[in-house]
């Protein structure tokens, strides 16, 4: 994950707390949006940014999970993410969120 | 109408394996935040030698041994498989090696800021003498320093140091005690933007059979910046690069856009070749080193060569029609506004749908569309997938909710009007127009009649803005009328008939 945005989750979760923090993200790949939920639930892999060794343990979804889905306007989502829910490997992201929870989410 | 024609197209390569490792972002990140670590160990240990490079099937196809086509003939992963018979030099330019490259800086250093070692030079003054483009230049390059020299200038001047081999071969001098912007370091990024492009001009004019002194504009599309603490991006790599391959007729200026910029440029040389303003506008850009290597951890942690192991340029020709190559539709143009909003489907839309309604066509009707052409053999093992592959899969996606598309057929249409990716990951060079020499050929003696070219650039790594950006234009098989407006029989009739008059009222008067 870019280093800045490291730095800005880290600083809104100091802010808010980490209980009321939700991370959406929109990355393409399966193995991207992965490894930025990694970095703020367990701390960053690379050992790179602010969140190395930071175990944040934020809530993490993806766009195309059904959970964000259904908290969504149907029109909007169609709007904005129908076209992105048909070209992505939907299934297999949805897999590696929902590993990244069960593993690292503390909420 | 008569639109402009894309004229002749030059791209070259440049192996710099000793870059990656000092001058690469990733590379000296690594060493500023973690000197000790694993990757930078190992990373010699998966450097490729150049004939690996020449061998590398993407690279082959960017200068032209091999088409796009021909790619899908390799099985992912390409980098453990050769081309037969590859060779340095290409129908569109060479892949050239990194001590002759080092040369190509001494040769346009303007202000005697690279300093090379003595023996260094001797060496390569044999081994160019052969190379088509350079064999006359060698006398530029002058005696050389004793490295005792170098050495000093690296350790006690902070000049940026140039290996070869692991070796010290040379430098590049800070330009100013105390000016930011003109750092040895910032002068050696741009001296090999500058160096770069011209290797990719001087292979356009010299493939292409092209008269430099009939260049009148050169539009200079890479992402550095050069000027001075009083204007940090003041330019003029166009013109600077312009100079370095004599086109005494030309001025130029430099456009930027993040990975956008070459689009952009396409577009604005359409737009002055069209207008009449000028004849023969070229394109520019040189290639980036900070961006060697940039994706070198993940290559390493899979036990794969680093393949952001080259320098990328490209330099296009725009110039009026001459009714055979391939017109640039100035009036199917695509833009990504600031009202356009950021969703896949709005880019998407605005890029592509909304430029072919203006011309009452559809997604299917471009034969070819040439994108973001990553080559997937870099960014897959990156985690960033294969981008060609999921910018066409958004194309066709769109396709599907306007109803020119049936879903079950969006795969193929993927596979018939995409191409594998094959261009280094440099930023800019990817953009859309790494086809445009290929293009030359697939709409005049290929089967293809139409492409869109698109460039998409990423703003906000600037801090400028959030916003993104892109720009496309529809080119075309040319139909072989070049005139801009027709004179009807009527008018030809009548003119004919004044002039009669004419005559016959001076026969009268005589």
């Amino acid at each position: 994950m870019d280093l800045e945005n490291q730095n800005r989750v880290k600083s809104m979760t100091e802010k808010y707390g980490a209980e009321n923090i939700i991370v959406l993200f929109g990355a393409a790949e399966a193995e991207a949006a992965g490894l930025a939920a990694e970095t703020v639930t367990n701390g960053d892999p690379t050992f790179a940014g602010s969140l190395a060794g930071v175990q944040l343990g934020l809530r993490v979804y993806h766009v195309v999970e059904p959970e964000f889905k259904e908290a969504v306007d149907g029109e909007v989502y169609e709007e904005q993410i129908g076209m992105m829910e048909m070209v992505l490997d939907v299934d297999e992201i949805v897999e590696e969120m929902k590993s990244m929870r069960e593993q690292f989410c503390k909420y | 109408m008569s639109y402009p024609v894309i004229k002749g197209a030059g791209y070259a390569l440049i192996h710099t394996p000793d870059m990656i490792i000092h001058n690469g972002t990733t590379q000296t990140t690594e060493r500023i935040t973690n000197p000790e670590s694993e990757y930078l160990k190992k990373i010699t240990d998966h450097i490729r030698t150049y004939e690996e490079v020449i061998n590398y099937a993407p690279n082959q196809v960017y200068i032209g041994n091999i088409t796009p086509e021909d790619l899908r003939n390799y099985k992912l992963p390409w980098f453990d498989k050769d081309v037969p018979e590859a060779n340095r030099f290409g129908k569109f330019g060479e892949i050239m090696p990194q001590d002759e490259f080092i040369c190509l800086l001494k040769i346009v250093d303007s202000f005697d800021l690279v300093k090379l070692k003595k023996e260094f030079i001797n060496n390569l003054k044999v081994k160019m003498q052969n190379h088509p483009l350079f064999k006359n230049d060698m006398d530029q390059l002058k005696e050389g320093e004793e490295i005792e020299e170098i050495e000093k200038m690296v350790k006690e001047q902070h000049a940026e140091a140039l290996y070869h081999e692991g070796n010290l071969v040379g430098c590049v001098k800070k330009a100013h005690d105390i000016d930011l912007n003109l750092t040895a370091h910032i002068l050696f990024e741009n001296l090999v933007v500058k160096a770069s492009g011209m290797l990719a001009f001087k292979h356009l004019i010299n493939k292409n059979n092209i008269d430099v002194s009939d260049i009148e504009y050169v539009i200079e599309c890479s992402e550095e910046a050069c000027g001075d603490m009083n204007q940090r991006g003041g330019g003029n790599f166009a013109k600077a690069i312009a100079e370095s391959v004599g086109a005494v007729n030309a001025t130029g200026s430099d456009t930027r856009g993040f990975c956008a910029a070459p689009t952009h440029a396409l577009i604005e040389a359409a737009a002055l070749v069209k207008s009449g303003i000028y004849e023969n506008v070229v394109i520019v850009a040189g290639g980036a080193t900070a961006k060697l290597g940039m994706n070198g951890k993940d290559h390493v942690k899979k036990e794969m060569p680093i393949l952001e192991d080259v320098l990328g340029a490209f330099a296009i020709l725009i110039s009026k029609n001459d009714g055979v190559n391939p017109v640039l539709r100035t009036d199917l143009v695509g833009k990504h506004t600031v009202g356009t909003g950021s969703s896949p489907q709005a880019v998407i839309t605005a890029l592509v749908t909304t430029p072919l309604e203006r011309g009452g066509l559809k997604i299917t009707d471009i034969d070819k569309y040439s994108v973001e052409m990553q080559n997937p053999d870099i960014t897959k093992p990156a985690g960033a997938g294969d981008v060609p592959e999921a910018n066409y899969k958004m194309i066709g996606a769109l396709g599907v909710k306007r109803n020119e598309l049936e879903r079950k057929e969006l795969l193929n249409f993927v596979k018939e009007h995409g191409m594998p990716g094959w261009a280094p990951t440099q930023g800019h060079i990817p953009s859309g127009v790494p086809y445009l020499g290929f293009a030359m050929k697939d709409l005049t003696e290929g089967n293809i009649n139409r492409a869109m070219i698109i460039g998409k650039g990423s703003l906000f790594l600037g801090r400028m803005t959030n916003l993104f950006d892109g720009v496309s234009i529809v080119i075309e098989r040319n139909s072989g009328k070049t005139e801009e407006v027709g004179v009807s029989q009527e008018t030809i009739k009548k003119m004919i008939a004044e002039s009669m008059r004419d005559f016959a009222s001076q026969l009268l008067k005589e």
